[in-house]
Protein backbone atom coordinates (compact mmCIF):
# COMPACT_ATOMS: atom_id res chain seq x y z
CA UNK A 1 0.00 0.00 0.00
CA UNK A 2 0.83 3.59 -0.77
CA UNK A 3 1.34 5.35 2.09
CA UNK A 4 1.01 9.37 2.03
CA UNK A 5 3.00 9.60 5.73
CA UNK A 6 4.28 7.27 8.24
CA UNK A 7 6.49 7.43 11.41
CA UNK A 8 7.27 5.28 14.61
CA UNK A 9 7.93 5.80 18.15
CA UNK A 10 9.66 3.49 20.69
CA UNK A 11 9.65 4.29 24.70
CA UNK A 12 9.96 2.34 27.86
CA UNK A 13 6.44 1.76 29.78
CA UNK A 14 6.96 4.51 32.07
CA UNK A 15 3.07 6.23 32.60
CA UNK A 16 5.09 10.15 32.14
CA UNK A 17 5.22 8.43 28.28
CA UNK A 18 1.40 8.95 28.09
CA UNK A 19 1.16 12.35 27.75
CA UNK A 20 4.37 12.31 25.13
CA UNK A 21 3.10 9.35 23.55
CA UNK A 22 -0.91 11.11 22.83
CA UNK A 23 0.91 14.37 22.20
CA UNK A 24 3.29 12.90 19.63
CA UNK A 25 0.57 11.37 17.23
CA UNK A 26 -1.55 14.42 17.74
CA UNK A 27 1.28 16.63 16.63
CA UNK A 28 1.53 13.74 13.77
CA UNK A 29 -2.29 13.85 13.51
CA UNK A 30 -2.26 17.76 12.54
CA UNK A 31 -1.05 17.18 8.91
CA UNK A 32 -4.82 15.83 8.42
CA UNK A 33 -5.73 19.06 9.43
CA UNK A 34 -8.49 17.61 11.95
CA UNK A 35 -11.08 19.98 13.91
CA UNK A 36 -10.03 20.10 17.98
CA UNK A 37 -12.81 17.59 18.63
CA UNK A 38 -11.52 15.26 16.41
CA UNK A 39 -7.72 15.77 17.85
CA UNK A 40 -9.24 15.03 21.47
CA UNK A 41 -10.79 11.82 20.26
CA UNK A 42 -7.38 10.97 19.02
CA UNK A 43 -5.48 11.59 21.76
CA UNK A 44 -7.81 10.36 23.98
CA UNK A 45 -7.74 6.84 22.09
CA UNK A 46 -4.20 6.87 21.93
CA UNK A 47 -3.76 7.60 25.53
CA UNK A 48 -6.16 4.65 26.33
CA UNK A 49 -4.22 1.83 24.37
CA UNK A 50 -1.18 3.27 25.64
CA UNK A 51 -2.04 2.73 29.54
CA UNK A 52 -3.53 -0.74 28.88
CA UNK A 53 -0.01 -1.66 26.95
CA UNK A 54 1.73 -0.43 30.58
CA UNK A 55 -0.23 -0.84 33.35
CA UNK A 56 -1.91 -4.18 31.99
CA UNK A 57 0.56 -5.20 29.04
CA UNK A 58 3.66 -5.31 31.40
CA UNK A 59 1.77 -5.11 34.73
CA UNK A 60 4.38 -1.73 35.36
CA UNK A 61 7.35 -3.92 34.63
CA UNK A 62 9.85 -2.35 32.44
CA UNK A 63 8.66 -3.09 28.16
CA UNK A 64 8.68 -1.10 25.50
CA UNK A 65 5.61 0.03 23.95
CA UNK A 66 5.73 0.73 19.88
CA UNK A 67 3.72 3.43 17.69
CA UNK A 68 3.45 2.88 14.36
CA UNK A 69 0.76 5.82 13.01
CA UNK A 70 0.30 6.24 8.97
CA UNK A 71 -1.32 8.65 7.26
CA UNK A 72 -3.28 7.83 4.10
CA UNK A 73 -5.71 10.11 2.38
CA UNK A 74 -7.85 11.75 4.63
CA UNK A 75 -7.39 8.75 6.85
CA UNK A 76 -5.07 8.13 9.71
CA UNK A 77 -4.23 4.68 11.42
CA UNK A 78 -2.36 4.04 14.35
CA UNK A 79 -0.82 0.64 15.67
CA UNK A 80 -0.05 0.46 19.43
CA UNK A 81 1.55 -2.94 20.34
CA UNK A 82 3.58 -4.08 23.26
CA UNK A 83 5.35 -7.39 24.38
CA UNK A 84 3.53 -7.95 27.48
CA UNK A 85 1.78 -10.49 29.18
CA UNK A 86 -1.32 -10.44 26.59
CA UNK A 87 -5.49 -10.38 27.08
CA UNK A 88 -6.88 -14.32 27.39
CA UNK A 89 -9.78 -13.16 26.03
CA UNK A 90 -10.54 -9.70 24.24
CA UNK A 91 -14.44 -10.04 24.06
CA UNK A 92 -14.39 -9.74 27.40
CA UNK A 93 -11.97 -7.45 27.85
CA UNK A 94 -13.76 -5.15 25.36
CA UNK A 95 -17.12 -5.20 27.68
CA UNK A 96 -17.66 -2.33 29.11
CA UNK A 97 -16.92 -1.24 32.70
CA UNK A 98 -15.27 -4.36 32.51
CA UNK A 99 -11.46 -4.31 34.30
CA UNK A 100 -8.80 -6.48 36.05
CA UNK A 101 -8.11 -4.09 38.50
CA UNK A 102 -11.10 -2.35 40.48
CA UNK A 103 -9.08 -1.86 43.26
CA UNK A 104 -6.86 0.36 41.60
CA UNK A 105 -9.89 2.48 40.84
CA UNK A 106 -9.78 1.59 36.99
CA UNK A 107 -13.06 2.60 34.97
CA UNK A 108 -12.70 -0.32 32.76
CA UNK A 109 -13.53 1.98 30.07
CA UNK A 110 -10.27 2.05 28.14
CA UNK A 111 -11.62 -0.16 24.63
CA UNK A 112 -14.95 1.65 24.79
CA UNK A 113 -13.86 4.80 24.45
CA UNK A 114 -11.12 3.29 21.80
CA UNK A 115 -14.38 2.18 20.09
CA UNK A 116 -16.35 5.18 19.66
CA UNK A 117 -13.68 7.82 19.46
CA UNK A 118 -12.53 6.42 16.62
CA UNK A 119 -14.37 4.78 13.21
CA UNK A 120 -12.34 1.12 13.66
CA UNK A 121 -11.07 -1.04 16.44
CA UNK A 122 -8.90 -3.93 15.60
CA UNK A 123 -6.88 -5.76 18.93
CA UNK A 124 -4.37 -8.87 18.23
CA UNK A 125 -3.48 -10.51 21.27
CA UNK A 126 -1.36 -13.97 22.28
CA UNK A 127 -0.82 -14.65 25.82
CA UNK A 128 2.85 -14.47 27.08
CA UNK A 129 3.60 -12.29 23.85
CA UNK A 130 1.88 -9.70 23.45
CA UNK A 131 -0.98 -6.80 22.01
CA UNK A 132 -1.55 -5.01 19.04
CA UNK A 133 -4.17 -2.53 18.64
CA UNK A 134 -4.90 -1.06 15.51
CA UNK A 135 -7.45 1.64 15.51
CA UNK A 136 -8.60 3.97 12.48
CA UNK A 137 -10.15 7.74 12.13
CA UNK A 138 -11.07 9.73 8.76
CA UNK A 139 -10.40 13.05 8.81
CA UNK A 140 -13.30 14.99 7.15
CA UNK A 141 -12.20 17.45 4.63
CA UNK A 142 -12.74 20.72 5.58
CA UNK A 143 -14.70 22.95 2.69
CA UNK A 144 -14.03 26.43 2.59
CA UNK A 145 -17.28 27.45 3.59
CA UNK A 146 -16.50 25.31 6.56
CA UNK A 147 -13.33 27.51 7.42
CA UNK A 148 -14.96 30.41 7.30
CA UNK A 149 -17.76 29.52 9.53
CA UNK A 150 -14.63 28.43 12.06
CA UNK A 151 -12.62 31.77 11.97
CA UNK A 152 -16.18 33.55 12.40
CA UNK A 153 -17.00 31.28 15.61
CA UNK A 154 -12.97 31.36 16.84
CA UNK A 155 -13.67 35.30 16.27
CA UNK B 1 -5.39 21.20 41.55
CA UNK B 2 -6.52 24.55 43.14
CA UNK B 3 -8.57 24.34 46.58
CA UNK B 4 -10.90 26.70 47.63
CA UNK B 5 -12.74 26.19 50.84
CA UNK B 6 -16.30 28.34 51.59
CA UNK B 7 -16.75 27.80 55.19
CA UNK B 8 -20.33 29.12 55.51
CA UNK B 9 -21.65 26.48 52.73
CA UNK B 10 -19.10 23.59 54.16
CA UNK B 11 -18.18 23.51 50.26
CA UNK B 12 -14.76 22.94 49.16
CA UNK B 13 -13.85 23.57 45.37
CA UNK B 14 -11.21 21.22 44.03
CA UNK B 15 -10.28 23.07 40.29
CA UNK B 16 -8.02 20.95 38.86
CA UNK B 17 -5.68 22.00 36.27
CA UNK B 18 -3.75 19.75 34.96
CA UNK B 19 -3.94 16.95 32.43
CA UNK B 20 -6.14 14.01 33.85
CA UNK B 21 -4.24 10.54 32.67
CA UNK B 22 -3.17 6.94 34.69
CA UNK B 23 0.17 8.93 35.28
CA UNK B 24 -1.40 12.05 36.50
CA UNK B 25 -4.20 11.03 38.34
CA UNK B 26 -2.26 9.98 41.37
CA UNK B 27 -1.26 13.13 42.38
CA UNK B 28 -4.86 14.57 42.16
CA UNK B 29 -5.93 11.97 44.31
CA UNK B 30 -3.51 12.10 47.24
CA UNK B 31 -4.25 15.82 47.24
CA UNK B 32 -7.99 15.89 46.72
CA UNK B 33 -8.58 12.87 49.83
CA UNK B 34 -6.33 15.00 52.08
CA UNK B 35 -8.67 18.04 50.98
CA UNK B 36 -11.71 16.36 51.33
CA UNK B 37 -10.21 14.66 54.78
CA UNK B 38 -9.18 18.04 56.29
CA UNK B 39 -12.23 20.03 55.69
CA UNK B 40 -15.26 17.46 55.85
CA UNK B 41 -17.51 19.28 53.20
CA UNK B 42 -20.88 18.73 52.90
CA UNK B 43 -20.61 19.35 48.92
CA UNK B 44 -17.62 18.59 47.33
CA UNK B 45 -17.51 19.80 43.61
CA UNK B 46 -14.56 19.06 41.09
CA UNK B 47 -14.11 21.91 38.34
CA UNK B 48 -13.10 20.85 34.90
CA UNK B 49 -12.78 24.11 33.75
CA UNK B 50 -9.19 24.51 33.09
CA UNK B 51 -8.52 20.30 32.62
CA UNK B 52 -7.04 20.24 28.61
CA UNK B 53 -6.99 16.44 28.61
CA UNK B 54 -8.79 13.75 30.58
CA UNK B 55 -9.01 9.79 29.54
CA UNK B 56 -10.61 7.29 31.06
CA UNK B 57 -8.24 7.55 34.50
CA UNK B 58 -10.58 10.73 35.66
CA UNK B 59 -13.70 8.59 35.72
CA UNK B 60 -11.79 6.42 37.89
CA UNK B 61 -10.57 9.37 39.94
CA UNK B 62 -13.97 10.27 40.52
CA UNK B 63 -15.96 7.24 41.19
CA UNK B 64 -13.09 6.87 44.01
CA UNK B 65 -13.76 10.20 45.28
CA UNK B 66 -17.51 9.96 45.67
CA UNK B 67 -17.27 7.00 47.52
CA UNK B 68 -14.85 8.88 49.42
CA UNK B 69 -17.22 11.98 49.89
CA UNK B 70 -20.06 9.66 50.59
CA UNK B 71 -18.14 8.13 53.55
CA UNK B 72 -17.58 10.71 55.21
CA UNK B 73 -21.13 12.26 54.60
CA UNK B 74 -20.71 14.59 51.66
CA UNK B 75 -22.21 14.40 48.19
CA UNK B 76 -19.88 15.06 45.42
CA UNK B 77 -20.59 17.46 42.02
CA UNK B 78 -18.90 18.07 39.00
CA UNK B 79 -18.59 21.16 37.09
CA UNK B 80 -17.76 23.04 33.45
CA UNK B 81 -17.63 19.51 31.52
CA UNK B 82 -16.95 19.86 27.90
CA UNK B 83 -15.94 18.90 24.38
CA UNK B 84 -14.21 14.82 25.03
CA UNK B 85 -14.70 15.13 28.91
CA UNK B 86 -18.55 15.38 28.41
CA UNK B 87 -18.44 12.53 26.06
CA UNK B 88 -16.61 10.64 28.10
CA UNK B 89 -18.24 10.94 31.46
CA UNK B 90 -21.83 10.53 29.68
CA UNK B 91 -20.44 7.14 28.15
CA UNK B 92 -19.69 5.96 31.97
CA UNK B 93 -23.11 6.24 33.11
CA UNK B 94 -21.43 8.13 36.75
CA UNK B 95 -23.93 11.29 35.92
CA UNK B 96 -26.79 9.44 37.03
CA UNK B 97 -25.30 9.38 40.20
CA UNK B 98 -22.78 12.52 40.75
CA UNK B 99 -24.90 15.43 39.71
CA UNK B 100 -23.77 17.97 37.12
CA UNK B 101 -23.80 21.53 38.99
CA UNK B 102 -22.56 25.43 38.23
CA UNK B 103 -20.06 27.72 39.78
CA UNK B 104 -21.09 31.14 38.81
CA UNK B 105 -22.99 31.83 41.63
CA UNK B 106 -20.22 30.87 44.28
CA UNK B 107 -17.93 33.64 44.77
CA UNK B 108 -20.62 35.21 45.86
CA UNK B 109 -20.66 32.84 49.11
CA UNK B 110 -18.39 34.24 51.86
CA UNK B 111 -15.30 32.65 51.67
CA UNK B 112 -13.11 31.37 54.33
CA UNK B 113 -9.66 29.56 54.01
Amino acid sequence: MDFENEMKLEFISKSVNEAFARISIAAFASQLDPTIEELADIKTAVSEAVTNSIIHGYDNKQGIVKIVAKLKNNEIIIEISDNGKGIENVDIAKEPLYTTKPNLERSGMGFTIMESFMDSLEIESIVGLGTKVTMSKKIKPKTEENDEFELISNA
Amino acid sequence: METQYYKKDKLLVLKITEEIDDCSVQKIRRKADYEIERYMPKRVVFDFDSVTFMDSAGIGLIIGRYKFTNMLGGKLEVANLTGSIKKIFEMSGILRLIPITTLENISDIEETA
